[in-house]
């Protein structure tokens, strides 16, 4: 009778940990199934199609290319390939400009026709008009042609403009800076703040108010982030604006500053009991050779527990590269990448939670929000290793 | 020359060291042996106020090296410390390379000079018979030692300061056999050039290595006599018990 509730304990918790990591897989591979998806639309809006005048020797324009003309930016067919002629973009608002509405007909079915028309005069324009009328113009007209969205684009790209007509903007480099930027400048604050409070506790700090001050330390982990991001909203933006006489306080500094604080709890504890766990033997050995408390400290207690602080720097690390919330709060979320601390920035995961309720299911747009999704699984996977390792190599004495 | 009158020390409430007065002369070696528990240790870290690190303590009495009260106010622990080096029972080397670990008591007492360093490391590591094993490899981690090398690089390290007092407490009883026999030897050696007090669990060790003994039982010195008439004929009848395996 026993021996068989046993066994189905035993069987019970074996069913648990298997679910546990089936499910865990399962959010993984369909991270990226979604995210690969990505990677099978079109350049531009799906159904729509980018017309040019036959004579016109341009074949093919990259994403980026179609946005500037669109934009104004490159206004010459000789800048992107083609002949020394002005670009004209079109898009089908613009029908207006050059036909009343009771030229193109009732239900618009002159429409296609006149488009044609239009292009067929327009040596230098360059047309975005739905698939459908395209296929109506005439034979004067020419579709470009345009491709899959491809990584090199994505992961080299940098802008970030997943909504712009008529060729959506997915370049990975301003919120992967944006990224390690806020998360690198956060540890260089954390580091030394988080590592002096540890020395302190494990070293330095009596009983009294060890026994305070850890408890309440490892509490400030567990407030939620938007608490943090509140309070760096109406306390660190405005005092950062006004300190270095900025137009806005929502920077990278911001992110920073609330990402370290964020991470302190974490790196204080691991570091803290990484220095608590160096033998006393080592102390004594140190103190017995004539050193003083603060030789011990830096030249035996510190190197001895080094794995444990890195894996604590790490740790923190990963905190801060993944925290979403109240980086989202501070950031000022513009997607460009960052020269200085005091520009706004965006990070990926902030990038990822303001979008995807906008993003279209089933776009190109909602894809990349995977694809980040599965660049940020595979930074904070690569954390956790070089923590894991970094902490297995504790020295035995 | 060392010399403790009338010492009681408290853990907290508990009474470990009762009315202990001995003295031990220079060049001598003196064994501490008695049960388990019986206060060998703590009245071994008081020469070197090793106890010091432990919070809630409390010591009467005096504690004298070379006529000077060491528990004085007037005295820096650290460079009490220098003078009275101490090997732990268990290796305790540091992780780093055997020559920082030699090196270590020079470079925190802030010798930079490191002609002076390298020779201090070489010295001390023949003092204490591990040269000829380590000399190919000072720059490895002293973690790759075998136990015996590591207490024999803990008694280097200890003699690289120059101490004229060394405390060891228990140090081979971590070891074995052969590598017992070499610190054995070791303190043969050493003896001319240092008083060294050793704590030992083994009579034997006591019985080869001392000059004198002293056995403590429950935090009391019972007795302390010239070894051969511990070992041969002990005054106390709790002694004879001890060492005859009747007790302990
Ligand atoms: N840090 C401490 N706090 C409280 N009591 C202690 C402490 N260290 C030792 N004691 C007590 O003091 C007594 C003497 O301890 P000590 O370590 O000096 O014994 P010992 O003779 O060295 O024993 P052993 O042979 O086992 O090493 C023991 O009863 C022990 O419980
Ligand atoms: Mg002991």
């Amino acid at each position: 009778m026993k021996r068989i509730f046993e066994k189905f304990i035993e069987s019970l918790l074996t069913l648990s940990g298997a679910t546990t990591g089936i499910i865990i897989l399962l959010i993984v591979i369909f991270l990226f199934r979604e995210g690969a998806g990505f990677f099978r639309h079109s350049e531009i809006e799906s159904g729509y199609v980018l017309c040019v005048n036959e004579e016109n020797p341009v074949y093919r324009l990259t994403p980026k290319q179609i946005k500037e003309i669109f934009d104004y930016e490159i206004d010459n067919w000789s800048l992107v390939g083609g002949n020394d002629e002005e670009i004209t973009p079109f898009r089908i608002s613009d029908i207006s400009d050059y036909y009343s509405d009771e030229e193109l007909g009732e239900n618009n079915e002159f429409l296609p026709e006149k488009l044609g028309e239009i292009i067929a005069a327009t040596p230098g324009m360059v047309a975005f008009i739905p698939e459908q009328y395209a296929a109506d113009t005439n034979e004067r007209v020419r579709q470009l042609i345009t491709e899959k969205l491809n990584p090199a684009d994505f992961f080299g790209g940098d802008t970030w403009m997943p909504t712009a007509t008529p060729a959506p903007q997915f370049g990975l480099l301003p919120l992967l800076l944006g990224t390690l930027w806020v998360g690198l400048c956060a540890i260089l604050i954390a580091l030394p703040l988080g590592l002096g409070v540890a020395i302190y506790l494990g070293e330095l700090a009596d009983e009294k108010i060890r026994n305070l001050l850890k408890p309440t330390i490892e509490l400030l982990a567990g407030i939620p982030s938007v608490v943090y991001g509140f309070f760096g909203l109406v306390v660190v933006v405005p005092f950062i604006q006004k300190t270095f006489d900025l137009p806005v306080g929502e920077t990278a500094f911001a992110g920073s500053l609330i990402l370290a604080i964020m991470a302190l709890p974490t790196i204080i504890t691991v570091a803290e009991d990484a220095i608590r766990n160096t033998p006393q033997a080592m102390r004594e050995a140190s103190l017995g050779l004539g050193a003083n408390h603060w030789q011990t400290i830096y030249r035996v207690v510190v190197p001895y527990s080094i794995s444990g602080i890195s894996a604590a720097v790490v740790l923190g690390i990963g905190r801060a590269v993944g925290e979403t919330m109240a980086v989202l709060m501070v950031t000022g979320n513009a997607a460009v990448i960052p020269h200085s601390l005091f520009e706004p920035v965006r990070t990926i995961p902030a990038t990822v939670a303001a979008e995807l309720g906008e993003a279209p299911h089933g776009g190109a747009h909602y894809g990349a929000l995977f694809v980040l999704g599965c660049i940020l699984f595979l930074i904070t996977v690569v954390i956790s290793v070089t923590a894991e390792v970094i902490s297995k190599k504790q020295p035995q004495a | 020359m060392l010399e403790t009158k009338n010492i009681d020390f408290y853990y907290g409430g508990f009474h470990a060291l009762k009315n202990i007065g001995m003295k031990m002369e220079d060049h001598t070696v003196t064994a501490f042996i008695g049960p388990s528990g019986c206060g060998k240790s703590t009245f071994l870290r008081l020469f070197n106020r090793m106890n010091d690190l432990i919070p809630d303590t409390r010591l009467t009495g005096e504690c004298l090296i070379d006529g000077e009260d060491i528990y004085h106010k007037s005295v820096d622990v650290t460079s009490l410390r220098k003078r009275v080096g101490m090997v732990f029972q268990k290796p305790n080397p540091f992780p780093k390379s055997l020559f920082e670990n030699v090196a270590y008591g020079l470079r925190v007492a802030g010798t930079t000079d490191s002609r002076f360093i390298a020779q201090r490391v070489e010295e001390s590591l023949k003092g204490a018979a591990l040269w000829d094993e380590v000399k190919d490899k000072l720059k490895k981690s002293a973690f790759e030692l075998s136990g015996g090398q590591q207490q024999r690089l803990c008694i280097a390290r200890a003699l690289a300061i120059a101490p004229s007092v060394i405390l060891m407490d228990e140090p081979a009883s971590a070891l074995d056999p052969i590598s017992t026999s070499k610190i054995e030897d070791l303190i043969h050696i050493l003896k001319k050039d240092y008083t060294i007090v050793i704590v030992t669990h083994n009579m034997q060790q006591a019985a080869r290595v001392s000059d004198k003994t002293g056995f403590f039982m429950l935090g009391e010195l019972i007795e302390y006599n010239d070894t051969k008439k511990i070992f041969m004929s002990p005054e106390k009848e709790e002694t004879q018990n001890y060492i005859t395996g009747r007790f302990g």
